[in-house]
């Protein structure tokens, strides 16, 4: 290691950064006045060498700090019906296009309210129940209504959120209706890698989905899948893409490659470069919740988990996934006990 | 006995995707007693799976996913 790869942020003195120094004017910008950055400044923080990463994470924790504060947002998540998707989601073991292992399954009303009710049990405020389709049909909806009416009627005043596809505005309508109160619906990558990535329908068609949910007055939560092949400049478009539609939550996944998927071989993302993107992504949306999802276990392990919190995410999704198994939910909620964050509680959200 | 993530005997093929902690995030998907894939049903806390022929099995009454 360098002389200069030794030295920390507290290290580098003002005559260090020129001018044009993109984590000075991240601080600058993003933290003294909380306005993103821009996409070629992004793509400055996506390059940056490891050794500046120690201040890169420092500086998207404090941004985390001051616009977000220091609770942690915990959810959980359960598929409600699992596989057999029409779409052709390269990433995904749950398109009924690829040879994956995933069978259909769907999950009943009974399984629907212990899961909402592990999930409570937790001190998540948040619960999302999750399709596999292209969009809902009226068997969904009505499979949807019954089990949030089921949840509730077992004392659970968790909120929950959907994500269900993409929707028709009368299908918006009855999710306000149900109280349904954030719609998860991710735009996945850039809006110029999308095409490579699926090709059953169009970022263009998600958006407009976004767009209804946002003007119906529920939470938008849409984020993506970093590691599909998307080069780093993509990455910096998808973020600034993002920042422009103002999400009230961003997930951020990792890709794992699925067997039977045309990404089966894909190589996992780098920790580091891992890391680097939720600060990116942190210093391009410093107001907006940016939530561990799926893949951080493979990726980034315990340890870069922890930094993870300590580098921009201030939302996490704890147990298993939707095909996935997760880490147990009690070693992240240890986690943020350790690195003194609370978890943001029911009652803050109603 | 079948690998529960890929169906395969366990002295046939590549089991490295099946092993570590790639196969400690995926639930059993083929049934280890005759290698069908299984309906599988994950949630935030375990995970349930049912082969036609030989029945329901779940992270409760299983002591590792891997195995």
């Amino acid at each position: 290691m360098t002389a200069a790869a030794e030295r920390t942020g507290a290290d580098r003195t003002e005559a260090d950064r020129t001018p044009a120094d993109v984590l000075a004017v991240a601080r600058e910008q993003v933290l003294e006045r909380g306005a993103g950055l821009d996409e070629p400044r992004v793509l400055e923080i996506l390059r940056l060498p490891d050794e500046r990463m120690p201040e890169l994470l420092e500086l998207a924790h404090e941004v985390r700090m001051r616009w977000c504060g220091p609770e942690v947002e915990v959810e959980g998540i359960v598929s409600l019906k699992t596989g057999g998707c029409p779409e052709d989601c390269h990433f995904c073991s749950q398109s009924g296009q690829f040879p994956s292992p995933v069978r259909s399954a769907w999950l009943d009303i009974p399984g629907l309210v212990k899961a909402a009710r592990e999930t409570a049990a937790t001190g998540a405020s948040e619960f999302c129940i999750v399709a596999a389709v292209r969009g809902p049909d009226k068997r969904l909806m009505s499979q949807v209504r019954d089990g949030i009416k089921a949840i509730r009627e077992d004392g659970n005043d968790i909120q929950i959120a959907c994500s269900l596809g993409m929707l028709t505005q009368e299908q918006v309508d009855e999710l306000v209706g149900m109280g349904v109160h954030r719609y998860n619906h991710n735009l996945e990558t850039a809006r110029s890698h999308f095409p490579s990535v699926v090709t059953t329908h169009t970022w263009e068609e998600r958006w407009e989905t976004l767009r209804m949910v946002h003007e119906a007055g529920m939470e938008v939560c849409c984020g993506g899948i970093i590691g599909m092949g998307e080069t780093v400049e993509q990455r910096a478009e998808f973020a600034v893409q993002l920042a422009e539609l103002d999400p009230h939550e961003v997930p951020m996944n990792f890709l794992i490659p699925q067997p039977g998927t045309p990404y089966e071989d894909f190589e996992l993302v780098e920790g580091p470069d891992a890391l680097r993107t939720v600060a990116a992504f942190r210093l391009a949306m410093p107001r907006t919740m940016l939530r561990f999802a799926g893949g951080r276990e493979l990726t980034l392990g315990d340890l870069g988990a922890e930094k993870g919190m300590l580098g921009g995410i201030n939302a996490i999704i704890v147990g298993n996934y939707l095909t996935n198994l997760g880490r147990p939910a009690q070693q992240d909620l240890d986690m943020l006990t350790e690195l003194n964050m609370p978890i943001k509680a029911l009652s803050d959200t109603l | 006995m079948y690998c529960v993530h890929c169906g395969r005997p366990p002295g046939e093929g590549e089991h490295t995707r099946c092993q570590g902690a790639r196969g400690a995030i995926d639930p059993p998907r083929f049934c280890p007693e005759c290698a069908r894939r299984m309906v599988v049903q994950v949630t935030p806390s375990g995970w349930s799976a049912r082969c036609s022929r030989h029945g329901d099995r779940s992270s409760f009454n299983t002591a590792s996913a891997t195995d």
